[in-house]
């Protein structure tokens, strides 16, 4: 039967050369569509099966897709000549938020034009953006005074940021900018001395802060110390997965999650609502899912012709990962809560559209690369 | 195009590719971590949560604690919890929400807000929580409602505890009120101990000892069933409920003070002498706090913020008024520490002064034909301008402005309130960096008068006084006497503090003792008809702010006046002058002179002070 085997070769190649024309890669998108349409099935269970809730994300989903296939049209090149200017603009709205902002639960990180958004969201791009730039034109691995540079333009905004307060982002531009450093060769004495700098500076931090900011940072390290407030989601999230077991109760079965005993379960708690109705079983597959996505992401950052590209696909791809661990970790009880949802499985608009604007550099560093290559 | 994108080094290809292999593989690891964390959970312990989970009928509940009880000096109560009805909904209980809520809007009155309302929670709320419909049920409703209930299956009336404040008009400029805690209160507070707790002091006493009056939150655990409902109490932890306050207030003597005030906006404060226990704090025109406690309506809001009374405007604490004349015992007892003038030297006032240097502009005397030769007592009896414009010019404004500021004028009383305002006492520092300009000598003299830039509340009047009444030591304003437990006992008391203001011949003081004491006694005192059958000796000084000046060749007339423009009247005092008791000042906005507003300090002394003779 060769003639079925031709059609079936044709078809497959011209549907792998349309995406290529769009500048997607394949391999990535099937990641990310996997990942995305099981995020709606757990939301689903754990949204007590509001279709009204569903429908919201599909459409933010539909949204952030669109932005990454925009995202994915602009050259590095081109993307490399925004960046200063990008990174200018987030910081002045990040300004603007901390003098004009809206209060939004309890914390300053919003800020009204036109709609709702949250400028420290632009920062999670920005900053990696930024310090790619900045680096990817001086001598690698980065000197002393390239070193100093970048780590203002990592604490800057990371500082506005903490200080709205938004544990959880500062913590993920941070991490994003650390990346970028990381990946420009950062010698691993330089690095290793600076840590220990850093964790030297604790006790002196821990003077400045007044009596309730020292509170929450306790609760923060030890939830269980209050089990009313923090220490609640925790004690009932470890229930849950505890009691998922190795294959779970089944979708929309989760006691844990449809009795109402876990708080913030369509948000930043969602994971725990997997793992109760999917078990071990499920979270392996899961999070095969995101170390096959976190992989791609670098495979496209050392295959990149460019410093830009290098460090800039090297870092969004590792943030992701940040995410990720973060997120899991604070929902199995072993990091502390912070505040970071599960990326593109928790119910949430804007976290969405940065994280599919990230990939959609991906997709641009991926697919440009021929027009360099000698 | 930059360098970067051309240059390829092979060199720094091979170690990003290092450095990615190493990312890689980390992240391998800690994924791994992850899985090894949920296995432990889901594997070895899965025995464990899964019996917590089956047995995960328990439901961890905060019992918040009820707030302290504010009561006066004398036990009479000033915030209260009453216990209010409210309608509330069980929707999983109801069999047609529809029909429910309209046969429900016929027995009680349902408003459109309170519909949506009701709906908004409806759509997040946990099973088997009950939604609120109505608020404040009166009494006939809770009535209706009762004999109704078997008809609405799911209908509950929840008794809870709402403030109350049965003398809210009095008190609220220093009680203050509690409120719905905003969004902006959320994140500084600790939100562990306000779990179950809707209402926070928003101002006065009520926020400032908010911690205190709060309590600490309890928990309980209860048993639950498979739908979420309740079934038994397994262990609590009460909550530790607020202190009780006891404020030195005397709700008598503010009534007495408010109504003596009669029509004029304005405020009083009636101080102890010896121990700055704040007797009456009197701010008016003034307002129902009640309205507040379960959200003020936009129309009832928008009628206390607009119009020319402003009601909100806590008088007492934020009012800042051009002093006038009440700064003269201050600043002929400055006089006389630096040396100005002699404690017997003359002056002829011949009804307006003018610097040295320039005789075009003159400064005028309240009395336009002067008030002849006068001393230091005369000047503070008759209240005669010329001799403080000459003796401000010889002290000049940094020697006032020192002097003075041992009053704490320009400065925070201390009181225990939040956001008291300063006042404003000038230096020619202050003009240089406010104004961006010199001091000129004129602005001197009319600082002399309390005039000009300076500027005091009525809280800092009566403090300062304090000081002119025990001879150099100035106590400050407590509202709090002391706090007590639920049992009466005393759990903690009001410490004073004390500052003194040493002068260099101590006798100084009985001299203006004297002279304030002829404002009231003396033959051209200027509140002489107050001190007409006094039961005691009174010292005191009235003042006159000017609202708007005068042009050089015009007259103060009040008849064509302006209600609005015309001057307010002040009134410091305390008595009895051999051993001071009590401090009284008095502002009355428009109340156009210090001499008509005494009357109000004397009524207040003469309850205070012969209470026992009545």
């Amino acid at each position: 039967m060769p003639n079925k085997f031709n059609f079936d070769t044709h078809y497959r190649s011209r549907f792998a050369r349309t995406l290529q024309m769009v500048r997607i890669d394949p391999v990535l998108l099937f990641g990310l569509l996997i990942l995305t349409l099981a995020g709606l099935g757990i939301l689903y269970s754990a949204g007590d099966e509001s279709t009204a809730l569903l429908q919201k994300q599909g459409m933010r989903l539909s949204i952030a897709f669109l932005v990454m296939l925009v995202v994915a049209q602009i050259p590095p090149h081109q993307l490399y000549l925004w960046t200063p200017w990008v990174f200018a603009i987030g910081m002045v709205l990040l300004l603007m938020v901390l003098f004009a902002g809206d209060v939004g639960k309890g914390a300053q990180r919003w800020l009204r034009i036109g709609v709702r958004f949250q400028p420290s969201e632009i920062m999670k791009l920005a900053t990696p953006l930024m310090l790619a730039w900045y680096l990817s034109e001086r001598p690698l691995p980065p000197g002393f005074r390239s070193l100093v540079i970048s780590s203002i333009l990592v604490l800057v905004p990371t500082v506005l940021i903490a200080m709205q307060p938004d544990l959880g982002t500062a913590l993920l531009v941070a991490a994003a900018g650390f990346f970028v450093v990381f990946f420009a060769g950062i010698r691993w004495r330089v690095l290793i001395g600076s840590g220990l700098v850093l964790v030297a500076c604790i006790p002196v931090l821990w003077r400045m802060m007044h009596d309730y900011q020292r509170q929450r940072v306790l609760t923060l390290l030890d939830p269980e110390s209050d089990p009313l407030g923090a220490g609640y989601h925790i004690i009932q999230s470890k229930i849950a997965i505890g009691s998922g077991g190795i294959y779970g109760k089944g979708w929309l079965n989760g006691t844990q999650s449809q009795l109402d005993f876990l708080p913030e379960r369509s948000t930043d708690f969602i994971f725990a609502v997997f793992a109760e109705e999917f078990g071990i079983m499920g979270a392996v597959v899961l999070l095969a899912l995101y170390a096959f996505i976190v992989m791609r992401g670098l495979y496209i950052a050392d295959h990149a012709q460019d410093n830009f590209s290098r460090l800039l696909a090297g870092s969004l791809s590792m943030t992701f990962f940040v995410y990720l661990f973060v997120n899991v970790g604070m929902v199995s009880g072993i990091l502390p809560v912070v505040g970071v949802p599960l990326p593109l499985v928790s119910y949430g608009g804007t976290s969405l559209v940065t994280l599919m604007a990230g990939f959609g550099m991906l997709m641009s560093i991926n697919s440009h690369r021929r027009l360099w290559s000698k | 195009m930059p360098r970067a994108f051309v240059i390829d080094h092979s060199q720094i290809s091979r170690l990003f590719k290092a450095r990615a292999i190493f990312a890689a593989s980390v992240s391998l690891l800690l994924i791994i971590g992850l899985l090894v964390r949920l296995g432990w959970l889901q594997i070895v312990e899965y025995a464990h949560f899964a019996d917590l989970s089956k047995e995960n009928r328990v439901r961890l509940m905060a019992l918040p604690p009820n707030r302290g009880l504010i009561y006066d000096r004398n036990g009479v109560v000033l915030a209260e919890n009453l216990p209010t009805y409210h309608l509330e909904i069980i929707p999983e209980q109801v069999e047609d929400m529809e029909a429910t809520l309209q046969g429900l809007g016929e027995i009680v009155t349902i408003s459109e807000d309170n519909l949506e309302r009701f709906h908004t929670s409806l759509r997040s709320h946990r099973p088997f929580e009950s939604i609120s419909l109505r608020t404040r049920l009166n009494e006939d409703e809770v009535a209706a409602l009762a004999v109704n209930r078997h008809r609405f299956p799911g209908m509950d009336i929840a008794a809870r505890l709402s403030r109350h404040y049965p003398h809210g008009e009095s008190t609220v400029h220093a009680v203050g009120y509690v409120g719905r805690i905003s969004e902006r209160e959320l994140s500084t507070i600790d939100t562990s101990n306000y779990r179950g707790t809707s209402h926070i002091g928003k101002t006065g006493v009520e926020k400032y000892y908010e911690d205190e009056l709060h309590g600490h939150v309890g928990q309980q655990n209860v048993e639950v069933n498979a739908e979420g409902r309740i079934l038994r109490v397994i262990d609590r932890i009460p909550p530790i409920p607020g202190s009780n306050l006891v404020l030195n207030l005397d709700i008598e003597l503010q009534k007495h003070a408010e109504q003596k005030l009669g029509e004029f906006s304005g405020a009083v404060i009636a101080m102890e002498a010896k121990t700055g226990a704040v007797l009456a704090f009197v701010s008016k025109p003034t307002y129902n706090p009640n309205l507040f406690v379960h959200g003020i309506s936009v129309k009832d809001y928008k009628a206390l913020r607009e119009g020319d009374e402003k009601p909100l405007f806590n008088r007492a604490l934020y009012g800042q008024y051009p002093p006038g004349s009440t700064m003269k015992p201050f600043i002929g007892l400055g006089g006389l520490e630096d040396n100005a003038i002699g404690p017997r030297e003359s002056i002829r006032c011949i009804g307006y002064y003018h610097l040295p240097n320039d005789e075009e502009h003159k400064y005028r005397d309240w009395k336009k034909e002067g008030h002849g030769l006068v001393d230091l007592g005369d000047s503070i009896e008759e209240s005669c301008d010329v001799y403080f414009y000459e003796l401000s010019h010889r002290l000049g404004i940094n020697r006032i402005h020192d002097f003075l500021h041992q009053f704490r004028f320009g400065e925070k009383t201390g009181i225990d309130l939040f956001s008291e305002r300063r006042g404003l006492l000038p230096s020619r520092e202050w003009k240089r960096r406010v104004h961006g300009k010199i001091w000129y000598p004129g602005e001197t003299l009319i600082s002399g008068i309390g005039q000009g830039y300076m500027l005091a509340t009525p809280l800092q009047l009566a403090t300062a006084t304090t000081a002119l009444a025990n001879k150099g030591r100035l106590v400050e304003p407590r509202l709090l006497k002391e706090m007590r437990d639920d049992a009466g006992e005393i759990t903690a008391m009001s410490v004073l503090s004390v500052s003194w203001i040493k002068l260099k011949q101590p006798a100084r003081w009985d001299l203006i003792h004297k002279s304030m004491q002829r404002v009231l006694r003396g033959k051209w005192g200027t509140a002489r008809a107050t001190g007409w059958g006094l039961k005691y000796e009174m010292a005191g000084k009235t003042g006159t702010a000017q609202v708007f000046s005068i042009a050089q060749d015009e007259e103060y007339d009040e008849e064509t006046v302006a209600k609005k423009l015309r001057d307010h009247a002040l009134f410091i005092a305390f008595a009895p002058m051999e051993d001071p008791q009590i401090v009284v000042a008095v502002i009355a906005e428009n109340g156009e002179h210090g001499s008509a507003v005494a009357p109000i300090a004397r009524a207040i002394m003469d309850r205070y002070l012969l209470k026992d003779a009545k």
